[in-house]
Parts: C-alpha cells; sequence; structure tokens
C-alpha cells in the first residue's frame, strides 16, 4: 500500500507555500491587478486626478492605426522568428548529430550565443550592422545592397530578427539535439533496409518523432518572440524607424513609460495577457493532441 | 537459389580486430543460427550482412551477388530488431506498409501483401493500432510481418526473442520456426540463448572472440565439440572440464591426479605423452557400485528438478579433491542423475562416465583430438 503523507493542521503546509506564493502574488498577481485597474483609468497629464473612463481606453487602442500597425510588426516579427530560429536549429541538431569527430567542440560553440545577456546581443548586432561603421554593412555594401536600417524599416525588422533568432538558436538546437538523440538507431536502420533514403528518413521517421519537442519549442518561441525580445530590440533599434520594429511588448513599454500613457499602457497590457491565454490555450488544445503518438 | 555467402569477412575499429576471418555459407531456405557469448561479434557480423556495418576485409553475397558495397535496402534483406524497431508513429498497418509503400508498389498490391501477412500472423484485429498499444508478442509479430511483406531473398533476425519473457519467447520461438519453414527463407538468426539456438537452427555457427569455432547441426555441435569452449557454451549444465594425460600408446587416459580413467578404443595418433582435457557432460554420468567407479563425487548442492536431480560437487581421488582446469566450465564437478536418485549433502557417489562419451580436447590449443 501507498502510504499518503499529509500534514495535520494548516499552518506547516502554508509556511512551506509562503514564499512560492508571496513571489507569486508580488511579481505577478499584483501587477496584473494594477494593470487590469489601470486600464479602465485615465489621469490628467500632471498625474494629480485619475478618473474612470470604463473601456474607453480600448476603445481608442483599437481605433488607432498605430497600435494595429504594431499588431502587425509583431505577426511578421514573431512568425519569422519562429520559423527561422526553429528550423535553422533543426539544420544545425541534424549536422551536429551526424558529426563524430569534434562534436563536443561544435556543440559547445552552438550553445555558447545563449549564454550572452540580450542586450548585449542586441548591441554586438547594433555595431556589426551599423550603417556607419558596422562591419556587416560595409561588406552589404561592398556587394551593392545600401543597408541602412536607421531609414530603411524592412531592413530595420530584418536586423531585430536576426539578432533574436540568433539569441534563440542555442536553445533550440539543444531541444533539438536531445530529441534527436533520444530516437532510437535501430528505428533508422529499419527504415534504411525498408529503401527509405536520408531525406525520405528524415521526413518519415525523423520528423514526426522530433514532432513533441517541435511543439514545445513553438510555444516556447512564440513566446520569446512576444515577450523577451524587448530587450534586443530596445539595444538594437529602440523600435524605430518610425514604428517599423515596434512590437506590442515595446509599444507598451514606450507608450506606458517614455509616453507617460499609464491608462492606454495597461490597457495594452490586457490585451497582451489575453492573447498568451488565447495563444496556450489554442497550442494545447488543438495543436498538441496532434503530435502525440 | 537465395543463399548468402559469407566469406573471410574481416571487421576492424581501427587497430582493434573484432572479427578474424568468418566464412559461413548458407544454403537457399536454411535457418542457420549465429550463438556465442556478449562481445564475439555475432551481433557485428549479422550487420555487416545486413548493410549497417562497413565489411572490412573479405566478401559478402546475397543470393550469388556480392553486396559489399551496396547500401541495406539494395541487398533485398529484412531484419528483425532486438527492440523491434517498430516506428511508434505509425499504425501496424503502416509499419508493414513502409517498405511497399517506397518501393512504389500500388496501394491495391500494398493491402494485399500486408492483408496476407497479418493473417498469417494473426494480427488483423490490431491493423489499426500503434505499437504502444500492443504487447510484447505482437510488436514481435509486427516486426516479423514487415520482414515477410517484402519478400526479401534474407530474413536476419538479431536477438529477436531477448525482450520478452520466459514463456513468450518459448511460444515466439516455435512460431518464427514454422513461419521460416512454411516461407522457406533463407535466415541468419543472431543469438546468446544456446537453447533458441538449438531448437532453432538448421545448422549452428559458434562464436567466441571473432572467431566461428565450429559450424555444424546442433546435434553434432552437442555431440562433437571442436573447442572447450563450444564444449562449456553449449548444453546445460556445461561440460565437466579434467586436466588429464594421454598415455604413451595414445589410448590410456589418466587425470592428472593420478586416477586412470577407462583406455580409448582407438588410439590418438600422434599424440602419446599428450597433455589434454577431458571432457563429460553431467548427463554422461550414472551412478554405479563402487567396484566400477570411474570417478567419485563429494556432494556439494543439490538441484531437484522434478524429473533430473542436478548434483554438483568436488571430483575426489583417494580422499582427495580434484582442481578442475581453471576457466573451462565451472570450478565443480556436476552430475545430472534421475530424479529418483535420493542424495544430500556429503554423500560421496561412485560415478561412471557413458559408452562413448568422453570427450578428448588439446590442453594446449583447446582443440577436440577425439571422441571416444
Amino acid at each position: 500500500m501507498h502510504k499518503k503523507v499529509t500534514f495535520r493542521g494548516v499552518a506547516l503546509p502554508l509556511a512551506l507555500l509562503l514564499p512560492q506564493l508571496a513571489i507569486t502574488a508580488v511579481f505577478f498577481l499584483w501587477p496584473a491587478g494594477q494593470a487590469l485597474y489601470q486600464s479602465v483609468l485615465r489621469q490628467d497629464p500632471f498625474g494629480l486626478r485619475t478618473t474612470f473612463v470604463g473601456l474607453a481606453n480600448f476603445e481608442r487602442l483599437f481605433s488607432d492605426p498605430l497600435y494595429l500597425n504594431a499588431f502587425q510588426v509583431t505577426l511578421v516579427f514573431s512568425i519569422a522568428v519562429t520559423a527561422i530560429g526553429l528550423s535553422l536549429a533543426l539544420l544545425l541538431a541534424v549536422m551536429a548529430d551526424r558529426v563524430i569527430k569534434g562534436a563536443s567542440g561544435y556543440k559547445t560553440l552552438l550553445v555558447m550565443p545563449y549564454a550572452v545577456a540580450p542586450a548585449v546581443a542586441g548591441v554586438l548586432w547594433w555595431f556589426l550592422f551599423n550603417p556607419s561603421i558596422g562591419l556587416f554593412a560595409h561588406a552589404l555594401r561592398a556587394v551593392g545592397v545600401d543597408w541602412n536600417h536607421l531609414l530603411n524599416g524592412d531592413q530595420a525588422m530584418i536586423l531585430v530578427v536576426v539578432a533574436a533568432v540568433w539569441k534563440q538558436i542555442s536553445y533550440n538546437f539543444l531541444f533539438f539535439l536531445a530529441g534527436l538523440q533520444a530516437i532510437p538507431k535501430s528505428l533508422i536502420e529499419a527504415a534504411a533496409i525498408d529503401g527509405a533514403g536520408p531525406f525520405k528518413r528524415f521526413w518519415t521517421i525523423v520528423f514526426p518523432l522530433l514532432s513533441p519537442t517541435a511543439f514545445f519549442l513553438l510555444v516556447v518561441n512564440v513566446t520569446y518572440a512576444f515577450f523577451d525580445t524587448f530587450q534586443i530590440i530596445h539595444a538594437t533599434t529602440s523600435g524605430g524607424p518610425g514604428q517599423a520594429t515596434t512590437i506590442l511588448v515595446y509599444k507598451v513599454y514606450s507608450d506606458g513609460f517614455v509616453g507617460l500613457d499609464l491608462g492606454g499602457s495597461a490597457a495594452q497590457s490586457v490585451v497582451l495577457m489575453a492573447i498568451v491565454i488565447v495563444l496556450t490555450i489554442v497550442q494545447f488544445r488543438w495543436i498538441e493532441r496532434r503530435v502525440q503518438y | 537459389m537465395a543463399g548468402i555467402g559469407i566469406r573471410d569477412v574481416v571487421k576492424r575499429y581501427g587497430d582493434t580486430k573484432v572479427i578474424h576471418g568468418v566464412s559461413i555459407d548458407v544454403a537457399d531456405g536454411e535457418l542457420i543460427v549465429i550463438v556465442g557469448p556478449s562481445g564475439c561479434g555475432k551481433s557485428t557480423l549479422l550487420r555487416m550482412v545486413a548493410g549497417l556495418e562497413d565489411i572490412t576485409g573479405g566478401e559478402v553475397s546475397i543470393d550469388g551477388r556480392v553486396v559489399n558495397r551496396l547500401e541495406p535496402k539494395d541487398r533485398n534483406i529484412a531484419m528483425v530488431f532486438q527492440n523491434y524497431a517498430l516506428y511508434p508513429h505509425m499504425s501496424v498497418y503502416d509499419n508493414m506498409a513502409y517498405g511497399l509503400k517506397i518501393a512504389g508498389l500500388s496501394k491495391e498490391a500494398i493491402r494485399a501483401r500486408v492483408d496476407k501477412a497479418a493473417t498469417m500472423l494473426q494480427l488483423q484485429p490490431y491493423l489499426d493500432r500503434k505499437p504502444r498499444q500492443l504487447s510484447g508478442g505482437q510488436r514481435q509479430r509486427v516486426a516479423m510481418g514487415r520482414c515477410i511483406v517484402r519478400e526479401p531473398a534474407a530474413f536476419l533476425f538479431d536477438e529477436p526473442l531477448s525482450n520478452l519473457d520466459a514463456k513468450l519467447r518459448v511460444q515466439m520461438r516455435l512460431e518464427i520456426r514454422q513461419l521460416q519453414r512454411s516461407l522457406g527463407t533463407t535466415s541468419l538468426y543472431v543469438t546468446h540463448d544456446q537453447v533458441e539456438a538449438m531448437t532453432l537452427a538448421d545448422r549452428l555457427v559458434v562464436m567466441n572472440a571473432g572467431v566461428a569455432e565450429q559450424i555444424d547441426t546442433p546435434m553434432n555441435v552437442y555431440l562433437h565439440p571442436a573447442t572447450t569452449f563450444v564444449a562449456g557454451f553449449i548444453g546445460s549444465p556445461a561440460m565437466n572440464f579434467m586436466p588429464g594425460r594421454l598415455g604413451a600408446d595414445g589410448r590410456a587416459v589418466t587425470l592428472d591426479t593420478g586416477a586412470p580413467l577407462r583406455a580409448l578404443p582407438e588410439p590418438i595418433a600422434g599424440h602419446g605423452e599428450k597433455a589434454v582435457t577431458i571432457g563429460v557432460r553431467p548427463e554422461h554420468l550414472t551412478l554405479v557400485g563402487s567396484e566400477a567407479a570411474e570417478l567419485t563425487l563429494r556432494v556439494g548442492v543439490v538441484e531437484t528438478l522434478g524429473a533430473d536431480t542436478l548434483v554438483h560437487g568436488a571430483l575426489l581421488d583417494k580422499g582427495q579433491a580434484v582442481v578442475p582446469v581453471a576457466g573451462e566450465g565451472g570450478e565443480v564437478l556436476a552430475a545430472r542423475l534421475p530424479g529418483n536418485v535420493a542424495v544430500r549433502e556429503g554423500d560421496t557417489l561412485p560415478l561412471r562416465v557413458v559408452e562413448g562419451a568422453l570427450h578428448v580436447f588439446d590442453r594446449e590449443t583447446g582443440r577436440r583430438l577425439a571422441d571416444v
């Protein structure tokens, strides 16, 4: 028989749970509640008076072309970061899985970007692509590309995508490599005997078996692109030029803390929260079911 | 005429030679079992035939065609793996159809072949299931089915039963035997289990340390083991080995303790005065009156099996225990006696070797000198 361990009374279990609960309360529940509360208020320019405005902040938000533009930017950015990040990492993992000599060396090098702080990564790419002093910008100009992400919005987008992907690729790589190594070698051998060439083997055996890993990474990467890329964008383009690289989370920051429109910014946070909830439900409800085997 | 020819095959990993020139000829429709302890190179040899390992030296031919440089898929073979290697994300049907789809067969032809194999293996009710929903025995059958549908020139089995429990193993062993017989497909079967080897094989290859020590029918291997290794490996409990010496005439046999055994009926020419290892199987020792005894056993442990009684003990000579040859089949003398014999620890049993059941090996090389 399995013996169930129970606590007598509620004091000890509460005390044990307290640190975690406190962290959740202070860093999540409170700010989230504040955001909800703030989103229905409006402050006068000097911060002296706040009035309840109902859903006016939201109404204003969705009629603001700049906000709708941020949606579009976020969509493009996160799709690009996720798609490029996942496929490049998978390619690298498949390659690294084949290498025998010096394998650990390659793996270490491939994992290294993960150890670089996002802001540092942002600055690094800022330097490399800086229109006047950047190495890459110089090289691009030599092959006839007029690189100036300070003026060209598309190029700015490419730059932040490159920086964000570079930062995330190690993480994806690690998981893909682990997933690849968990596939029994005999499966590949059986497929080889069954007549499948390397490409066929990859698409019919390896990739389906990696799909749980890929799904997990999809969730992580979308979340990353949505929320954790703030530092990179801040350090590389600051959301510019114009609002070409202002993704939703960056707009929350710039409207709230630079523009000091606390009500509007809070409303944006609430919208973001709703997006996260919906995304997570969609991903786990519909997609995960299909990748189980 | 789809045999497998293995000629002087050598495998080397860097400087380490793991297979030292093995030659086996598998005739059309024959089931050959390669048996040996772990690390003897038997799986490596099979994987070289399958094309999953490079062949360092020698030649492998399937169906009369040298396949050394061919990819696994071009060798016209099918393989059953120890862990079955079923594709976990595909149904039983798709697992079996995978190779046929790649080969570009029509949907109807695939369905016909899979249905036929599924019927043969009693897998019809499970065609839509995923491998994880099957029992060990059913998975084993799916792995077999995947081989059958491809109608290859040869089946390769890599310890296919070692993941099953004892009862299922006996059952699957029979099924594999029947299936192989009825299909008549040339087969190479690797195992470390001597019972599996004895019961399945048309012919047996006993491998040790990368060398095929003996290739013969199971009965011949049992009755006339070519080396002390084969003698000790095949048969359970293992053969007893005792150090001894041949007389000058090549007939008289004396144990190193001084006890004379009976003289051999035929002299072993050219080996007079040679140091030898005497082998006697436990089942070839019988209880006799003390005046007819050749060997005396002091009982250590008694194992009662019902039909038989296994007696393990020390060989006595004038009250002294004989030290058996080190490392060759057990520290003690064992005897398999009828189940109705009542023996207890500490008894001394006078024993005699059954006529014609004495094996004489060269002590230096371990090779068989004669069977008498």
